[in-house]
């Protein structure tokens, strides 16, 4: 049987949203698997909603705002790019990212509206059925992808790439202009430390760990682990569970 | 402010109306079918299909079955809510549900049009879309609308013919108007205009007429050699800082109508242009006003620094203008030898064509030429390919014209920075659609005309005017108004999880946010438009927003996905 992806749309209210209407009215014809989600600015999109949808199994998830310089709101779009930078970036870390897509489409450009949404079911079909749906669910990657959402979700990561426009427009706090790329440098380390946390919190969330445990089950050399669980014990997250010989084993708080 | 139906405890009671559009829908998906489907979905208790739901009865239908079967919460699934929703919402509103608690499904622009070749397919997907619906309506909570009042007087921000006339028509319906001139004197670029086409009035003479109404009008208050600096506030109620001469004045008012104009293109670096004896057509029109013109050989060049890669656009009425100062000087002078360099002539409707007749009988020569090969100036002549000849030709001249095009300001930034307007891609101010509100911003109060939108003739800037204050009016002549009540807002018990760290004060792009005196966040609930930014990107996720929660959002997710997760 041929393989029919779920596809899903988050569509600015202003340009995106109505040049799916125009799309409609000029009967442009476009594949049936995208179902819409109409938000009032692309910049509404929060990166939880698109983790969520592909841990429910939808194989491809495309964002939707006005061209650069066109947001109704002034600038929601180019928030909405940074978001989606940060989004991209983690789910490289599961190779997950070429499931997801960012498109300007205005409101005039029905016709384009139709061809975006074409090419990218065409791509999702190539990619086939979501690791995360259907018979093929895989355990393993859905908790990673939870360790994902989490580290999103989290304070540190929300606000770096909340700040990021700041920073670069206006400076730090010392008034230093920052660069896009060293930005993105300390971006993609505090997504990595992040990423790394989570899996470590949601481990042992379940159960109490050595850091030799944790080491075996993420794969990861331990002194890479036990600075994070220094850190993690820094911050209260966690804490002794129990000491087995020499070997403390930890648990989530 | 309509009754809220539903209190906290009440079941959830949706009614879903499912519309055929005559065979827009309905030739396309089985609209009873759904409608069933619709029934079997959590929390309907009625479901129904209408073969026009917009129309009387299918209106009546939904007011009555509010009432029949105790709906708390109405989804049609229908067309648009961009075109729509307005209409479902009131309804709500006389059967006494908060318009809020109506949810719209498009299953006709985004499905049944776009998938007419394959019904089953697009069956499936409306039955998504309605599931969805559902899902969002149950997590749906009735608003509260502000009402604030207006404050009947309007600004005026440029003083050309265009702002005269704004400000002359607002006046005239009883509004308190403020006009603001940057420069000493009003009138703007017909200040330096000599006659005008197409009834060869001399400008000063309109201006004259103008000029005198608005300052005997002692509704209006025009400030000149003044600037705007501040604009705070919103729809019915800006606060405005204007700067004359170094004096601040405040000022309150309900709208703004921003008719700024544009900049005639000084062409540095093109075509030998040197403000002597090659000149812009801005500057002949100076010319012919204050000087005689004894040049017997004349030639213009049109679409000087525009067509082109860095400017795409026409400016509208240079071939008029080259037309008409051509005429002019063959009036004066028959002998005269003029020839118009172009590349397509632009003059639509009677009255201008009938200028192009004129100037081909008196003589006038015109020749094209093609972007590619343009005319080469030299000291006193010029060579130019003729493409009908296939050969070059050569034209002496003693005063060469350059018709350049009108540009934006280079103030225009700042103003639309202090309108929280936009600007399109070559700087002009830009509506909020072309077809449905061409002298409207996005921004609610504030309206556009003139040239300041885009290079128009005199009429069309005329019309604008009117066409802006008629705009403007549709605001004023209320008492008060209701805002939007979809917007962010800072639940009590989330007050201690905000860290004060300002991110959303600065990306707001409303100013909406600030700190008060005791140093917490706050949302000025009437500046605030509910795009969400604020809500996606404050780190400790304090700031909620209505109407567009994350429950909402989420329940639509997972009603797609078919799981629902812990
Ligand atoms: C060479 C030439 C010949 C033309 N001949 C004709 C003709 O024969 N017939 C015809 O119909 N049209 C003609 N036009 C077009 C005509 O000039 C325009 O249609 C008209 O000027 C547009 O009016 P406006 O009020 O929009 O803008 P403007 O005339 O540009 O007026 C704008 C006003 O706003 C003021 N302003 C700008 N910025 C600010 C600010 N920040 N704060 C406060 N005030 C500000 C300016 O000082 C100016 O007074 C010609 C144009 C040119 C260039
Ligand atoms: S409500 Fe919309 S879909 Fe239904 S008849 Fe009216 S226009 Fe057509
Ligand atoms: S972004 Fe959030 S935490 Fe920061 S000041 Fe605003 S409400 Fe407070
Ligand atoms: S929703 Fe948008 S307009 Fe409203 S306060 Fe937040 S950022 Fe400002
Ligand atoms: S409104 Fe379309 S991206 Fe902001």
């Amino acid at each position: 049987m041929n393989f029919e992806p779920k596809i899903l749309g988050f569509l600015c209210n202003w340009c995106s949203y109505a040049g799916a209407d125009l799309a409609g009215v000029s009967r442009i014809q476009y594949p049936p698997n995208i179902r819409v989600i109409r938000v009032m600015c692309s910049g509404r999109v929060d990166p939880k909603f698109i983790f969520t949808s592909l841990q429910v199994g939808i194989d491809g998830i495309i964002v939707m705002g006005c061209h650069p310089g066109d947001c109704h709101y002034l600038e929601g779009n180019y928030e909405a790019e940074v978001k989606f930078k940060m989004v991209k970036l983690l789910l490289n870390l599961v190779d997950l990212q070429d499931r997801v897509h960012l498109e300007w489409v205005s409101a005039s450009e029905g016709v384009r509206f139709g061809e975006v949404v074409t090419n990218f079911t065409e791509s999702i079909k190539k990619l086939g059925p979501s690791p995360l749906s259907g018979e093929n669910f895989d355990q393993h990657l859905f908790e990673k992808l939870k360790a994902i959402e989490l580290a999103a979700d989290g304070e540190r990561l929300r606000a770096l790439v909340a700040r990021k426009r700041i920073i670069m427009e206006e400076g730090n706090i010392y008034g230093e202009k920052i660069s896009q790329e060293d930005l993105d440098e300390i971006l993609i380390s505090a997504i990595e430390d992040e990423f790394l946390r989570q899996q470590i919190l949601l481990k042992l969330k379940n159960e109490p760990l050595s850091v030799k445990d944790l080491s075996q089950l993420l794969n990861i050399d331990s002194s890479v682990i036990l600075k994070h669980i220094i850190s993690l014990k820094a911050r209260n997250l966690i804490d002794y569970d129990k000491i087995e010989g020499i070997t403390p084993f930890y648990q989530k708080l | 402010m309509s009754i809220n139906k539903e209190s906290e405890d009440e079941p959830i009671r949706i009614g879903v109306f499912v519309c055929h559009c005559g065979t827009n829908i309905g030739g396309v998906l089985d609209c009873e079918e759904l409608a069933e489907y619709a029934a079997t979905l959590p929390n309907v208790v009625f479901s129904d299909h209408n073969l026009y739901t917009c129309a009387e009865i299918g209106l009546t239908t939904i007011k009555e079955a509010i009432e029949e079967h105790n709906l708390n919460r109405v989804i049609v699934c229908s067309c648009t809510p961009r075109t729509h929703e307005p209409l479902f919402r009131s309804i709500c509103e006389e059967a006494g549900l908060n318009k809020y608690l109506f949810s719209f499904v498009n299953i006709r622009e985004q499905c049944s049009w776009v998938h007419m070749k394959k019904p089953e397919d697009a069956f499936e997907k409306a039955k998504d879309l309605i599931k969805m619906g559902v899902a969002r309506a149950t997590k749906l909570e009735a608003l509260e609308t502000i009402v604030v009042d207006v404050d009947p007087s309007a600004l005026v921000i440029g003083g050309g013919i265009s702002g005269m006339n704004a400000a002359s028509n607002l006046s005239k319906q009883g509004f308190k108007t403020y006009l603001v001139e940057k420069e000493k004197n009003l009138g703007g670029l017909l200040n330096s205009l000599y006659r005008l086409f197409p009834n060869d009035q001399e400008s000063s003479e309109l201006l004259k007429d103008i000029e005198g109404r608005i300052q005997a009008d002692k509704n209006i208050t025009v400030y000149t050699s003044s600037m705007i600096t501040s604009i705070d506030g919103f729809v019915g109620n800006f606060e405005v800082e204007i700067n004359q001469n170094g004096n601040s004045i405040r000022i309150k008012v309900g709208a703004i109508i921003v008719a700024v104009g544009a900049t005639p293109l000084k062409p540095i670096n093109l075509f030998g242009y040197d403000g002597k004896i090659r000149i812009t057509q801005f500057e002949l029109e100076n010319v012919l006003k204050n000087y005689s013109l004894n040049t017997n050989n004349i030639v213009m060049i049109q679409c000087v620094g525009t067509r082109n890669e860095e400017r795409m656009y026409c400016s509208n009425f240079c071939c008029m203008s080259a037309l008409k100062n051509a005429l002019i000087i063959k009036e004066k002078n028959p002998d005269a030898h003029i020839a118009i360099l172009f590349r397509d002539m632009h003059t639509p409707g009677i009255a201008y064509e009938e200028y192009y007749r004129r100037a081909r009988e008196s003589g006038i020569i015109f020749i094209k030429y093609l972007p590619e090969k343009p005319p080469i100036v030299e000291e006193n002549k010029i060579k130019i390919y003729n493409e009908y000849l296939g050969t070059e030709i050569i034209i002496p001249y003693e005063l060469l014209v350059l018709s350049t095009p009108l540009i934006a300001n280079e103030d225009n930034k700042q103003i639309a920075q202090l309108l929280k307007v936009q600007l399109e891609e070559n700087n002009f101010f830009l509506e909020a659609h072309v077809k449905l509100r061409p002298n409207d911003f996005a921004t609610d109060g504030v309206y556009i005309a003139g040239s300041a939108k885009w290079p128009v003739d005199i009429t069309e800037s005329i019309s604008q005017g009117y066409a802006a204050a008629a705009r403007a009016s549709t605001i004023l002549s209320h008492d008060t108004l209701e805002v939007e009540g979809a917007i962010a807002y800072l639940p009590e018990e989330y007050k201690d999880l905000c860290r004060g760290c300002e991110i959303c004060l600065k990306l707001c792009p409303y100013k909406a946010i600030r700190k008060n005196e005791k140093d917490e966040i706050e949302i000025i609930q009437v500046l605030c438009k509910g795009c969400g930014v604020c809500v996606a990107s404050c780190p400790k996720k304090a700031i909620k927003i209505k109407h567009y929660t994350n429950e909402q959002i989420l329940s639509e997710i997972y009603a797609f996905g078919g799981i629902k997760l812990p």
